[in-house]
């Protein structure tokens, strides 16, 4: 058994193929048993991983999930932001570039709308909470854009650690609440195209969550949301720690 | 071969992250703004290329499927890695702050399709 351990730590990313394939085996059963197909068992499947997170959370205090028990160390590296952002372009091969480019505009004005609308309400909630400084309103409007632009503004504007802390437990809380209503408000929001896709990336603009709803919706629609879903990180690192920071300024 | 296909791929993502980080540089800050969208053009236009010189085969599109159906289990690996209990656990503002605005985004999505589409323009 010993052994066997060994060999499973020193080929991480290996046996996280095999952890993969049988959560995915769960997934496929719970959907076609406990919810008759009406959920896609990708979209289970993203869930157990979820759970899977939090147990890893629980067991170790770590903080990437199951990855941190040594066993599973290489989940980690399966889903880190190498594989990731790798397997994300390949999905480029099923889109169509003409598409693209005709609902490009589309895209911007969504990505453009997204941001604004996702730190206002960061922002807001963040002073209905009693908090009263710029720095620290803002790395919270950073953060409800995605876990990355949060920690990078904070560090920009100079708030405390607890702040961005905090801004990234939203950002992390932002990419699941998209990976699992995507799923379910499908059909309700009229995302079914590639060009609504593109606006949803836009819209929503955490990468992974964008492109784990999606998945779990229409894998065809991956590729759409994921190339405007891109540049939401980008363009809200750009705006949040400069020209959001200062209209804040003016305020408080 | 299959590795033409997953070296186009991997050609791609490497020029496209470096044009991310390049414009990231630019704008002076330390961030990659949009290497992912980049590399997936990188990799649209190559693959475009290819076809019309006939130089894409069966098998060197296979190369760049595996990976592209690899994707949700990618994902899967990556939602098992989060750190979903501090995200869980760090007290109501971030719940609230995490939700609230996916939530006002869903609401908003209708109409920004219906405002911006063209095809509703008319």
């Amino acid at each position: 058994m010993d052994k066997l351990v060994g060999l499973i730590e020193k080929n991480g990313l290996i046996f996280g193929f095999v952890v993969i394939g049988f959560v995915f085996i769960i997934g496929d059963i719970l959907s076609k048993t406990v919810f008759r197909s009406k959920i896609p068992g990708s979209a289970v499947s993203i869930f157990l991983g979820l759970v899977l997170g939090y147990l890893g959370g629980f067991w170790t205090d770590g903080e990437k999930g199951i990855s941190d028990l040594s066993l599973f160390a290489g989940v980690g590296i399966l889903g880190g932001s190498m594989f990731r952002d790798f397997t994300i372009v390949a999905t480029a091969l099923g889109a169509n570039l003409e598409l693209i480019r005709k609902a490009g505009w589309l895209g911007l004005v969504s990505l453009l709308i997204g941001i604004i609308l996702f730190f206002i309400l960061g922002v807001s909630i963040a002073f209905a909470w009693g908090i009263r400084d710029a720095a620290s309103l803002c790395t919270i409007g950073a953060g409800a854009c995605t876990y990355i632009v949060g920690p990078i503004t904070g560090a920009a504007v100079g708030a405390s650690s607890e702040v961005i802390a905090l801004s990234i437990a939203i950002g992390v809380v932002k990419t699941i609440a998209v990976t699992i209503f995507t799923p379910i408000a499908a059909k309700k929001i009229g995302l079914f195209s590639p060009e609504s896709a593109m606006a949803f990336g836009g819209i929503m603009g955490t990468s992974s969550g964008v492109a784990a709803g999606l998945a779990a919706t229409d894998p065809k629609l991956v590729p759409y949301g994921a190339v405007t879903a891109t540049f939401y990180t980008g363009v809200g690192c750009l705006l949040c720690p400069s020209l959001f920071y200062l209209i804040l300024t003016f305020f408080f | 071969m299959t590795i033409y296909g997953v070296a186009l791929l991997a050609l791609a993502f490497i020029l496209g992250q470096w044009v991310g980080v390049l414009l990231g540089d630019w704008l002076g800050i330390q961030a990659n703004v949009g290497g992912v969208g980049f590399a997936m053009i990188f990799l649209m236009l190559g693959k475009e290329w290819l076809v019309q010189k006939n130089q894409m085969s069966p098998e060197m599109t296979g190369g760049i499927a595996f990976w592209s159906k690899m994707y949700i289990p990618v994902v899967i690996a990556m939602a098992a890695s989060l750190n979903v209990k501090s995200a869980v656990s760090s007290g109501s503002l971030a719940l609230i702050a995490g939700i609230i605005p996916v939530l006002a985004g869903f609401l908003i999505f209708p109409w920004i399709m219906q405002k911006f589409h063209p095809r509703h323009h008319g």
